[in-house]
């Protein structure tokens, strides 16, 4: 046991004498806990208009007062012919143009929208919201009730991603590379020989990483709560059980990835490529699973992080109980045990 | 003279690796057929659910408008408000919609009376709305989960203009007038916005982080010891070391550029040079940001990591997914000062909406200014003695 302390103590060593890992460890969750809490919101606001319209005439300027005084829009100018607006709008002068029609006081004739469609989806945005300011349709008739988040805050959305993604990077990544680097210096051969049993080494090698996720952990579910205002709706108690679970599996999926990688060059590539790429793009984290191809969906289904996410979702932001997870915590306890078995399995043959 | 072998010995040092190769060759094609598919918010496949309290001929169209729409999938009908809740929190649908009991009739008792009042409080909670039901006209409760912002408001914004032409003929009327058409990508397809983006994060991920790998891994072999000792200057060096990540980019976007032509059938509506110019000073930029921090770096790890980092900020503050006005002033403020949000936007022109030189020669200018100071830095930050 005391030889397992030494051993965990050296680890720990490693990292911290390495303070711009260390530095980067800490920043990155802060910083992109900012940039997504505050920078990546898709919300209509300073949308750049402009009015064709061939007269200025009273009901004219009443639609385009009732847009300007919208906290969506901004009138940038006013133009006689929808080519001039369409120049705008290819040379990033304006986003969305308002046509109006001949006479359109006395005749009432339409409206159109030209709008830069480039991007679809703000596109369809502004659009809507448009659409509502002329025709004023906020009536009473509707009430829409935005569940979980109500001021529809992309931090919500994105905090217990940024949980799947950090705390997988930091136990695979950083796991795998530290194997990795004794393997290619030359002291793990050292290592081998000492007194300690084989198994024995990597678990210490895998300990202070443990710890180092917790911490990362507990900060995160700080700032979330203090800084971004995100409420953790569900219980402490199962969000960190679950955590701890997908810390494990992170582990064993690092280790897997130590026994296949011969240099530290294709550990860092394996680890960056074949898995922080595809948790960013497969996992739900930015784009919505259930907008892609079929196949994509098959794949995506094998990726972690997906039912971590799903899980702290639910388990944070919509307060469920650790009943309506079940099969989330499920899947992810069958991939530990599977990744485990394999990562020990191939460990121990090499050994042999 | 010197620079040729120099480079000779980079583009053998690729070479000879057993992975780089097939990572130059096979990734800008997987980024290309992959990629599209996958970087895809477009809001579709909401799922409703509809509790019907009022079971008339009114909300039975109203159901059938729902089901016609392409944006909704029609998921059923639940007894009640609290069995259609239960269902979004288990993740089984994305809206609940619920029509009063006494909708219809409302409906028609209330057309005359509401021109009068006009907006009326819409504050009060939607249950007790329901539970008085009498008097003034009672509500349409719309539940969106709006965990996932922009589904939630796209999804309850929808269903809400379809509620309102239900209900009121008269703003059916008006809603019927105003019509809207999309320049530039009428299908309003996501690939069309997503595709030159792709082309800043191939440049990203391999002008970007193989550079940073490069001379961190020569300090950790001891071979950069080997460099120094020779009468090389300063400045071919780092040349040498840049020229084969841009010959590799100039590879990449032509590879790029094909497969969304063949592929996607997407192709340039502006001048095609631009487009290269842009990808090769954005591939400047890179490779010069990747040696810099090579430069700094004693471990492979802390080379990529710090890569990473900032790589990520860089990206998410870039407009590459979500529009930059859109941003607080302090991220907004950053992006006169990120190389990549002038790509993205000058990119975006040239290929989406056709724009010539004289609509992005400013994104030209400052990305230009950016990557030769990069570059700049990258060479007086190499030193051959510790």
């Amino acid at each position: 046991m005391k030889q397992f302390i030494s051993f965990v103590i050296k680890e720990a060593r490693h990292i911290l004498r390495d303070k711009r890992t260390m530095l980067i460890l800490f920043g990155m969750p802060t910083v992109m806990m900012l940039i997504f809490g505050f920078a990546i919101t898709t919300d209509v606001k300073n949308v750049r208009l402009v009015a064709v319209t061939s007269q200025m005439d009273h009901e004219t300027q009443a639609a385009c007062d009732r847009l300007a005084a919208s906290e969506y829009f901004t009138l940038t100018a006013t133009v006689p012919t929808p080519r001039e607006a369409e120049l705008l709008i290819r040379s990033q002068k304006a986003d969305l143009a308002v046509v109006f029609g001949k006479n359109f006081a006395s005749k009432h004739t339409g409206i159109q929208f030209i709008v830069d469609g480039a991007d679809p989806n703000m596109a369809q945005q502004w659009t809507n919201y448009a659409m509502g300011v002329i025709s004023n349709m906020q009536g009473s008739l509707v009430n829409t009730k935005m569940l979980y988040n109500p001021q529809m805050k992309s931090a919500y959305n994105f905090v217990p991603a940024i949980m799947g993604m950090l705390l997988m990077l930091i136990c695979a990544m950083m796991t795998s590379i530290s194997i990795v680097r004794e393997k290619e210096k030359g002291t793990m051969e050292v290592l081998l020989v000492s007194p300690v049993r084989p198994l024995m080494i990597i678990v210490a090698k895998a300990v202070p990483y443990l710890v180092l996720a917790f911490v990362i952990l507990v900060v995160i579910l700080l700032m979330s709560r203090y800084v971004l205002m995100v409420p953790l709706a569900g219980s402490i108690f199962w969000i960190a059980a679950v955590s701890t679970l997908y810390i494990l599996l992170a582990l064993s999926l690092g280790l897997l990835i130590s026994n296949i990688a011969k240099s530290q060059l294709v550990a860092l590539l394996a680890s960056a490529m074949l898995l922080l790429m595809p948790i960013v793009m497969l996992s739900g984290m930015m784009f919505p699973v259930e907008s892609m191809p079929t196949i994509l969906q098959w794949v995506s289904a094998i990726i972690p992080p997906r039912y971590y996410i799903e899980a702290m979702r639910k388990l944070m932001i919509m307060g469920v109980g650790i009943g309506d997870v079940m099969r989330e915590v499920g899947i992810l306890l069958g991939m530990t045990v599977v990744l485990l078995t394999v990562a020990l399995k191939k460990f121990n043959t090499r050994l042999e | 003279m010197t620079l040729r072998f120099l480079i000779q010995k980079e583009f053998l040092q690729i070479r000879r690796n057993s992975f780089l190769p097939k990572l130059i060759l096979f990734f800008p094609v997987m980024i290309m057929c992959v990629m599209p598919w996958v970087m895809n918010m477009e809001v579709k496949n909401i799922r409703v659910q509809v509790v019907d309290n009022d079971r008339s001929t009114q909300s039975q169209q109203l159901l059938h408008s729902i089901e016609a729409s392409r944006y909704f999938i029609f998921g059923g009908q639940q007894p009640s408000y609290q069995a259609a809740l239960k269902e979004i929190e288990t993740g089984k649908t994305d809206v609940a919609l619920v029509i009063p009991q006494h909708y219809s009739r409302d409906l028609t008792k209330g057309s005359a009376s509401r021109e009068k009042n006009g907006a009326g409080s819409n504050s009060a909670e939607a249950q007790p709305a329901l539970a008085e039901g009498k008097g003034d006209m009672t509500q349409v409760l719309i539940a969106a989960n709006a965990v996932n912002g922009t589904k939630g408001s796209m999804g309850g914004a929808y269903l809400s203009q379809i509620v309102t032409a239900n209900a009121s003929p008269n703003t059916a009327a008006i809603q019927s007038k105003l019509s809207s058409l999309f320049l530039y990508n009428k299908h309003l397809n996501y690939k069309v916005f997503m595709i030159p983006a792709l082309l800043a994060v191939v440049m990203m991920l391999m002008c970007g982080f193989l550079p940073a790998l490069n001379i961190v891994g020569e300090k950790e072999s001891g071979t950069i010891e080997q460099i120094n000792v020779t009468p090389v200057s300063k400045w071919s060096f780092i040349l040498a070391k840049l020229i084969p990540y841009w010959l590799i980019a100039l590879f990449a976007v032509t590879v790029c550029l094909l497969l969304s032509w063949a592929v996607y059938g997407i192709t340039c509506q502006g001048p095609l040079w631009l487009v290269y110019v842009l990808a090769m000073l954005l591939a400047l930029f890179f490779s010069s940001f990747g040696l810099i921090i090579s430069n700094y770096s004693d471990t492979m790890q802390q080379a990529v990591f710090v890569m990473w980092f900032f790589i990520v900020c860089i990206m998410l503050l870039s407009g590459l997914f979500t529009p930059t006005r859109s941003m607080p002033s302090w991220a907004y403020a950053t992006t006169y000062v990120n190389p990549m949000s002038y790509f993205i936007e000058a990119v975006r022109t040239v290929f989406v909406r056709g724009g010539t030189i004289m609509s992005v020669w400013r994104q030209i200018l400052a990305l230009g200014s950016i990557s030769l100071l990069m570059s700049v830095w990258a060479v007086l930050s190499y030193k051959k003695n510790n």
